[in-house]
């Protein structure tokens, strides 16, 4: 009996009882999440709280399995994600087959554990593209950040050792209220090693930022001053002839309308976790929802007919004020998780929403964030994790 | 139109200079022809462009080692009723050099 009560060898359309299959797209988007192991412990992590409670990790045939399936139905970006996919001794594997499929491929790492040897063998073996992501341009903060004293370092030469590789460099600065106020020198480290796209991300709160969310979100003047000092730099750097992009990312609890989040349910975005529960984005683990497993069934099956693809397609499952909403076509309503987490229903329209009945509680989190409570960070570990299991 | 034929002959020298350049892909991003899609399709890092069919048939020949001469040469082969392509595979070069796609090497 697999856990999700399909046999998946049987061809015919199944699906749960109370939702039938809704229109899709392509999973374009292949986010393989291929292990929770990581040496760093960053409190804004996206993993979920219980990953210590995860199960046993997908093997590399299995991984291939999922490759070649998610080509077939029409992937062509795919993400290497964790976790620290490093980790993982089987990646450069990995990394060969997604080549040999015709993947774009997509290294996420912190680059810890990365060394020209290993750049040189993913190189050879077709990966595309290495994001090394930071915690902070300044090496204390970045350190206390990471939860590890040699992190920046070793970021910063391998950020330079990428370069040198020919690799195109994307730089991953999530930012928050203890590093925003230096995003001039951010943005300037940036330039020094030569990357070719900035993501100057403030951070999402889900997982572990949401537990971290008063200590993390900046307060909206700072925020506007950043966005103010990240426009200055862009037209000084064109008029430079620097063709740097650089991508700043405001928190949505500052918006009064919700993101389109994943370009809607199950329409592009595919994540598969380390132990192969398959996700329409990699929060969605923490919804109420049952969730299907690679291990028990073909990705074909999973994308179009399973229950927890289908539940939120399209817009019959809308709540008002979504359903009668002319805006639910553009943003869907907003984002499932965050409507849980904060108002205890997925199905509720994202209380980023001003039309939300919900919407005080975005707005009372931006008042925590002119006077936060000084209280520790909760860092991501497995010590940290195993206290989110228990309470469970 | 006196200043347009001027503006024409000074556009058509111009043309005449650029057909030699060779041009080459950014590293940055990569051709395929992408079967679920049904055309060309350039990938950069986490991001996907659908080409047209006729900037998909102008970028397969982009090579490194073609000029552009050679690529309009090889497409009038291939279209032969297409007409001339000379001015439209221009237009085309300087839109993906300005999109960082591709520089003349």
């Amino acid at each position: 009996m697999s856990r999700t009560g399909f046999d998946s060898s049987s061809l015919a359309p199944v699906c749960e009882p109370d939702v039938a299959p809704r229109p899709a797209g392509q999973p374009l988007w292949l986010l393989a999440e291929l292990t929770y192991k990581c040496p760093l412990q960053c409190p804004y992590c996206s993993n979920p709280l219980d990953f210590s409670s995860s199960g046993q990790e997908l093997n590399t045939g299995q991984w291939v399995k999922v490759l070649r399936e998610a080509r077939d139905m029409g992937a062509a970006q795919l993400g290497f994600s964790g976790g620290e996919p490093l980790s993982r001794p089987d990646l450069n594997e990995l990394i060969q087959e997604a080549r040999h499929l015709g993947y774009y491929s997509n290294l996420i790492t912190s680059g810890i554990g990365l060394n020209e040897r290993k750049l040189e063998q993913f190189r050879a073996s077709g990966l595309d593209h290495i994001q090394v992501s930071f915690q902070a341009s300044d090496e204390a903060v970045n350190n206390m950040l990471a939860g590890s004293a040699k992190a920046f370092e070793q970021k910063l030469k391998m950020a330079r050792a990428v370069k040198a590789s020919g690799y195109p460099m994307v730089l991953n600065f999530v930012t928050h209220r203890h590093n925003i106020d230096r995003i001039d020198r951010i943005i300037e480290l940036c330039v020094e090693l030569g990357a070719d796209y900035v993501e100057l991300a403030t951070c999402q709160y889900y997982g572990w930022a949401f537990e971290n969310r008063e200590q993390l979100m900046p307060s909206r003047a700072q925020l506007e001053r950043a966005e103010r000092i990240t426009n200055e730099y862009r037209a000084k750097l064109e008029a430079a002839g620097n063709p740097i992009k650089l991508i700043f990312v405001t928190p949505d609890y500052y918006e009064e309308r919700p993101k389109g989040c994943m370009n809607g349910w199950g329409q592009i975005f595919l994540t598969v976790t380390p132990d192969g529960t398959a996700l329409p984005c990699h929060s969605a683990r923490q919804l109420p929802v049952q969730f299907p497993n690679v291990k028990d069934r073909s990705l074909e099956d999973i994308w179009y007919r399973s229950f927890g693809f289908n539940k939120y397609r399209g817009d019959d499952w809308m709540k008002e004020p979504c359903r009668s909403c002319d805006e639910k076509a553009r943003d869907f309503g907003g984002c499932r998780c965050q409507a849980y987490m904060l108002t205890g229903d997925a199905a509720n329209a994202d209380p980023v929403c001003s039309k939300s009945q919900h919407h005080h509680k975005v707005v009372q989190a931006r008042s925590e964030a002119e006077a936060p409570a000084v209280a520790p960070m909760t860092f991501r570990n497995e010590r940290n994790s195993r206290v989110f299991c228990r309470s469970d | 139109m006196m200043t347009d034929l001027l503006t024409q002959e000074l556009g058509m020298n111009a043309l005449l200079a650029d057909v030699q350049r060779i041009p080459a892909f950014n590293s940055m991003f990569r051709l395929q022809w992408e079967k679920a899609q049904d055309s060309y399709v350039l990938l950069y890092p986490e991001g996907m462009i659908k080409l047209n069919p006729s900037a998909g048939e102008i970028l397969a020949r982009v090579d490194g080692q073609q000029s552009q001469a050679a690529i309009t040469a090889a497409l009038q082969q291939a279209f032969p009723d297409a007409g001339s392509l000379a001015c439209d595979v221009h237009e085309f070069m300087e839109v993906a050099c300005e999109q960082n796609w591709i520089r003349f090497i």
